[in-house]
């Protein structure tokens, strides 16, 4: 909201500066976003009239005027603003004047003609963003005063920016309000008389129970001039709180809604029929509103109708065909309350960010409609004369707001605020603020006055207490406790661990979208069911993400547009998988590597990472997890190239997978390199083991080394269960020394050296052991796969 | 020969000896089984026995110089010729190493895991949560109903059958709450989601919310504690903090924390205020009882102030060349 600092001033008499009065707004939650000179940066502009105004003789569209600026001197003065003629009173900008901070306006000429000075427009002024011609000042402005003078210019526009639980602040009244409590001084309402009613017209009023119109208060004022100019403060103060003055029953309504609050509506009567309703939108129904939008509405949006139909959305635009204009003569004037629960979420449904809609829907002062329309009708008559009628109302009791006792204990408030108040600073905030105190054995009763909506429990009452008397005033504390020692199990396995892991092992860590393309999620999981967002931020972004796959290769990509190269990523974060009702949201860790073996160095050949590579990651990341038993195992995925695709398998349980990517999708990613990709779940990654001794030998190891030749077909993984189910317990480790198939060995066949080590705990092993050991071996492959030895 | 006159040769053969072969050839020569001092130490059978004894000591006498001189002169050679092999292995000490370089942390990752181990000081454990959400969890058991114009702020993302994404991690306190009794003293890192994306605005971004509850949990003590918080976290001296009133529909008082570094401009780093009682309602916490506050804060904000970042889109742009700057 903005509003002028002057006009606040009007009602509560602080001893602060406009800097003081700002701060102050902040550090109550009034949030102070902008703060500004009422007027522009200039000097040397008066008010002067223009006395005649000829045409040019050499430009259309210029005139020369003969300008009167109080001296007696008449100054002639060329201006192309359209609305330059004589009799008007405008800004004179006398040669010397300074516009816009260093503008200087010089003696000249136009096309021949000497001009001395310049009429200024209201933007020239920087008194609005444009303006089409001159702004033009009352007859009554006297000639030759300073324009900021006169326009009393002297003032800040400042502009908050409130929380939803303020809307009694969205008013002059509610910022003086504020500013008395938070200074202790009282604040003064406007002085006003009550119109005096001289005709007894009212209009035919009835409320629909169902509606959300708390309150509807109405009065019809006859005869009112409406081509009668509003006056030049009220016009100023509407344009400080960033509102266009339009006619005077608008400016009226308007005024009032910043003076008090109240969001206020004026009809032509005469534009009306039968009478007022109330009422729920049939479903489907129409309005045209005030900016000309047509719009559908549904059944749970109260109307404000007469008897043909719909002529505003309550609470929150009027329509287009009964609003006033300067024909009209008699006015039907407004000032209803409807329940915030009535209007929330409408503004948006039908775009309509009004004034009056931001206010309602945080609550209206529910004890402020009489005094509105008495206010509003004491202005409007005032500047545009016409005779009031009674004021008229109808309402839904259903609808009528309770206000309970909140008790507020004394004790409560230090211990929960950590600090001490003193009572009579305690009473000072909270009945400045309006809210009333009664007594009681350990504090206080407190009631809330009728415009706050956020004064319902004791803990409301502490945070006003503490808002006013200052944050900044409550020490900064620790709370004592005892001391506890993490319950972390050692078996424990930190993610941030595997992080660190992956990023010593060179591996850049990427934070990608959760959402994707729905293509690229069909790329990666075709046939998977989707979790699809209603509102996407664009199309792209369309789907919940069921692999991290998609964005690292996204990643990779736009590196490699950068002309990045060696890149290894990996990222943590959820997959989300749909399967019918459920959805399951899967820690995972990522990983893809488009990389050298290791960075090119100018002692080595530099060689492409390949599976092995990423693999050894993965047994590096399983080694840390060794709570837990994986297996690898040959598995085709989509996504990957099926002849160098593994998953990674607990318990008979696929947790992850690890390949190169599918050439296809190489190609439909538009990938210039193919990537080795990994994936395992979190959860699979969360045991380590606890060390447990066993003992060391303190007899010499032997190696033997066996060189078979079997099928190509018998996996690794399958030689190496076999080995060690046959061996003897002294076979300790099994090492690959060579797997080879070319020149000497069947096509189909393949030759795979072991290096196998043995180790006995209580003695030397002897030749006889070791053979013994080795042919068991050699017959265990012989039997199983068919091997042979190669000699 | 004369026995000195032998020693003359042998030394002057020992000097004049480069290497250490040639050196133990003089070895061998002269002091060998058949070297010319043994034989000549063999030949003292045929003396006079008067004799023997002053030729015995003579011989033994150079025979001793000469392993001496043999020994200096080896030890010579030695230094020599391993000044010689240090002197052809030496390398280019400046050339780059060799091997795998080390990667990065996201500043995402970096930031949290920073925030984390402060308030890990404090005894604070991490608690996490699913990021798909439903009413219930993101806001009516935060106290922000239906129609609450809180819920406007929040831009939220919703899929079909009224689940949504988490426009906060102040859902983890509620499922927290209904799984642990006080004391409370966790943090939530996480993913959160708004349907907002501008150059300020990005549609995911990350938030570390706080959750302390227990028995006289004062105001004040959220001030000490966050007051602390930001000190450490920006690390310098010259750290104000300013707590301003505000609003959020799960906290009552609320308050924003903005920070002024070196007397500039205030600048938001964070949210927060005492658990609103209806929110320890929704999670069976008596009110009367305990008492607790709540914080909420944006990591990729709090990193753009700490590390200088200008633009918040870059932390999901992935350009390695943004990334590895933290590194």
């Amino acid at each position: 909201m903005k509003f002028s600092e002057a006009w606040v001033r009007e009602w509560v008499d602080l001893d602060i500066s406009s800097e003081q009065l700002a701060e102050q707004l902040t550090m109550l939650g009034l949030e102070v976003d902008d703060y500004a000179s009422a007027g522009g940066d200039f000097e040397g502009v008066v008010v002067g009239l223009i006395e005649s105004a000829e045409q040019h003789p050499d430009a259309d569209r210029l005139r020369v005027c003969k300008v009167d600026d109080g001296t007696g001197e008449l100054h002639n003065v060329v201006c192309g603003a359209p609305n330059a003629r004589a009799g008007i009173r405008i800004p004179f900008a006398r040669v010397g004047a300074v516009l816009g901070g260093n503008f200087k306006i010089k003696s000249t000429k136009l096309r021949g003609v000497k001009s001395d000075g310049m009429l200024c427009s209201a933007a020239e002024l920087q008194l609005s963003e444009e303006s089409d011609g001159l702004h033009e000042l009352p007859a009554s402005a006297p000639l030759g005063v300073s324009v900021k003078e006169y326009l009393a210019l002297d003032d800040h526009i400042i502009e908050i920016d409130l929380t939803p639980n303020r809307g009694d602040c969205l008013s002059i009244r509610g910022v003086a309000r504020e500013l008395s409590a938070r200074n202790n001084v009282p604040h003064t309402p406007p002085q006003f008389s009550a119109v005096t009613v001289k005709h007894q017209d009212t209009f035919a009023l009835e409320v629909a129970a169902e509606s959300c119109c708390a309150n509807y208060v109405g009065r019809v004022i006859k005869g009112i001039d409406a081509s009668a100019a509003t006056p030049l403060w009220m016009v100023e103060k509407l344009r400080r709180s960033g509102i266009r003055s339009i006619s005077t029953a608008v400016d009226v309504t308007n005024y009032v809604m910043m003076e008090f609050g109240q969001p206020m509506h004026a009809f032509d009567l005469d534009k009306l029929t039968g009478g007022i309703r109330v009422r729920c939108a049939a479903e489907g129904e129409k309005l045209t509103l005030l900016d000309g939008r047509d719009v559908v509405l549904d059944s749970d949006t109260t109307l404000i109708t007469d008897h043909q139909g719909p002529v505003a959305i309550a609470g929150i635009m009027g329509g287009d065909s009964t609003g006033v204009t300067t024909a009209t003569k008699n006015v039907l004037l407004e000032a209803a309350l409807f329940t915030p629960l009535g209007i929330a979420g409408k503004p948006r449904r039908y775009n309509a960010y009004t004034d009056s809609a931001q206010r309602f829907e945080r609550g209206v002062d529910s004890g402020l409609q009489h005094q509105a329309i008495e206010r509003a009708s004491q202005l409007l008559i005032e500047i545009s004369g016409g005779d009031a009628g009674p004021i008229f109302e109808a309402g839904n009791e259903t609808l009528d707001r309770s206000f309970a006792d909140v008790p507020l204990r004394r004790a409560r408030i230090d211990k929960f605020l950590g600090i001490h108040v003193p009572d009579d600073v305690i009473t000072d905030i909270l009945t400045r603020l309006g809210i009333e105190l009664v007594s009681t054995a350990d504090g206080w009763n407190a009631r809330s006055p009728s415009y706050r909506y956020d004064i319902a429990i004791e803990e409301d009452l502490m945070e006003e207490v503490a808002r006013v008397h200052g944050y900044g005033n409550i020490p900064r504390t620790n709370p004592g406790f005892q001391p506890e020692i993490g319950k972390s199990a050692e078996s424990e396995l930190k993610r941030s661990r595997i992080q660190q892991l992956l990023v010593d092992r060179g591996y850049q860590e990427v934070v990608c979208y959760s959402f994707i393309d729905q293509h690229a999620q069909d790329l990666f999981s075709p046939g998977q069911e989707s979790l699809v967002l209603s509102n996407p931020i664009s199309s792209d972004m369309g789907v919940m993400r069921s692999t991290l796959w998609a964005g690292l290769c996204e990643t990779l990509k736009s590196n490699l547009n950068r002309q990045q190269s060696d890149i290894r990523l990996f990222e943590c974060g959820l997959k989300f998988v749909q399967q019918g009702a459920d959805l399951e949201q899967i820690p995972c860790l990522s990983g893809l590597v488009a990389a050298v073996r290791s960075p090119a160095h100018w002692s080595q050949k530099t060689m492409a990472a390949d599976f092995y590579d990423a693999k050894a990651d993965v047994e590096a990341i399983m080694k840390l997890a060794n709570g837990t038993t994986f297996s690898i195992e040959s598995a085709s995925h989509p996504a990957l190239h099926p002849g160098m695709s593994a998953g990674i398998v607990v318990d008979g349980i696929t947790v992850g997978w690890i390949g190169t990517l599918h050439p296809k999708l190489q190609k439909m990613l538009d990938l210039s390199q193919i990537p080795i990709l990994f994936e395992i779940e979190l959860s699979a990654l969360a045991q380590a083991k606890i060390p447990a001794f066993t003992e060391i030998s303190k007899f010499p190891s032997v190696r033997r080394d066996l060189s078979v030749t079997l099928d190509s077909e018998i996996t690794y993984s399958m030689i190496e269960e076999c080995v060690i189910r046959n061996a003897p317990e002294i076979l300790k480790e099994v090492r690959v020394i060579d797997v080879y198939t070319g020149e000497g060995i069947t096509k189909g066949l393949r030759s795979v050296a072991l290096g196998l080590i043995l180790q006995d705990i209580s003695a030397t092993l002897d030749d006889k052991k070791i053979d013994s050991a080795m042919s068991r071996i050699l017959n265990g492959l012989t039997d199983d796969f068919g091997a042979t030895l190669r000699t | 020969m004369q026995i000195d006159e032998l020693i003359q040769r042998a030394r002057s053969a020992i000097d004049e000896a480069s290497d250490l072969a040639t050196l133990d050839g003089v070895r061998v020569e002269f002091m060998g089984k058949k070297g010319q001092l043994t034989e000549m130490l063999k030949s003292l059978g045929s003396l006079p026995v008067e004799e023997k004894k002053a030729a015995g000591q003579g011989i033994n006498e150079g025979k001793r110089q000469l392993a001496q001189a043999i020994e200096a002169r080896r030890g010579e050679l030695e230094a020599a010729q391993l000044e010689e092999r240090l002197a052809s292995e030496a390398i280019d000490v400046t050339l780059p190493g060799r091997g795998q370089v080390t990667g990065g942390l996201h500043p995402v990752t970096r930031t949290i895991q920073r925030i984390s181990a402060l308030f890990a000081d404090l005894g604070f454990t991490v608690a996490e949560g699913p990021e798909v959400e439903d009413e219930y969890y993101n806001f009516e058991a935060l106290n922000i109903p239906a129609h609450h114009p809180a819920r406007a702020m929040h831009d939220t993302f919703y899929f079909d059958g009224g689940k949504l994404l988490r426009t906060h991690t102040s859902s983890v306190q509620i499922r927290f709450m209904e799984n642990n009794p006080p004391p409370i003293r966790i943090i939530a890192p996480g993913r959160v989601y708004r349907c907002d994306s501008d150059m300020t605005h990005t549609p995911m971004f990350h938030q570390v919310e706080g959750l302390l509850v227990g028995k006289d949990i004062a105001f004040s003590d959220l001030m000490g504690h966050l007051d602390m918080f930001l000190q450490r976290f920006f690390d310098q001296d010259n750290v104000e903090t300013r707590f301003r009133p505000s609003y959020f529909p799960f906290t009552e008082p609320s308050t924003e924390v903005d920070i002024r570094i070196g007397g500039g401009k205030w600048l938001e780093v964070l949210g927060a205020g005492m658990v609103h009682p209806e929110v320890f309602k929704s999670v069976g916490i008596d009110s009367q009882e305990y008492s607790g506050y709540a914080f909420g804060m944006g990591v990729e904000r709090l990193a753009m102030l700490r590390y200088g970042v200008d633009d918040l889109r870059m932390f999901f742009e992935n350009d390695l060349r943004f990334l590895r700057q933290f590194n």
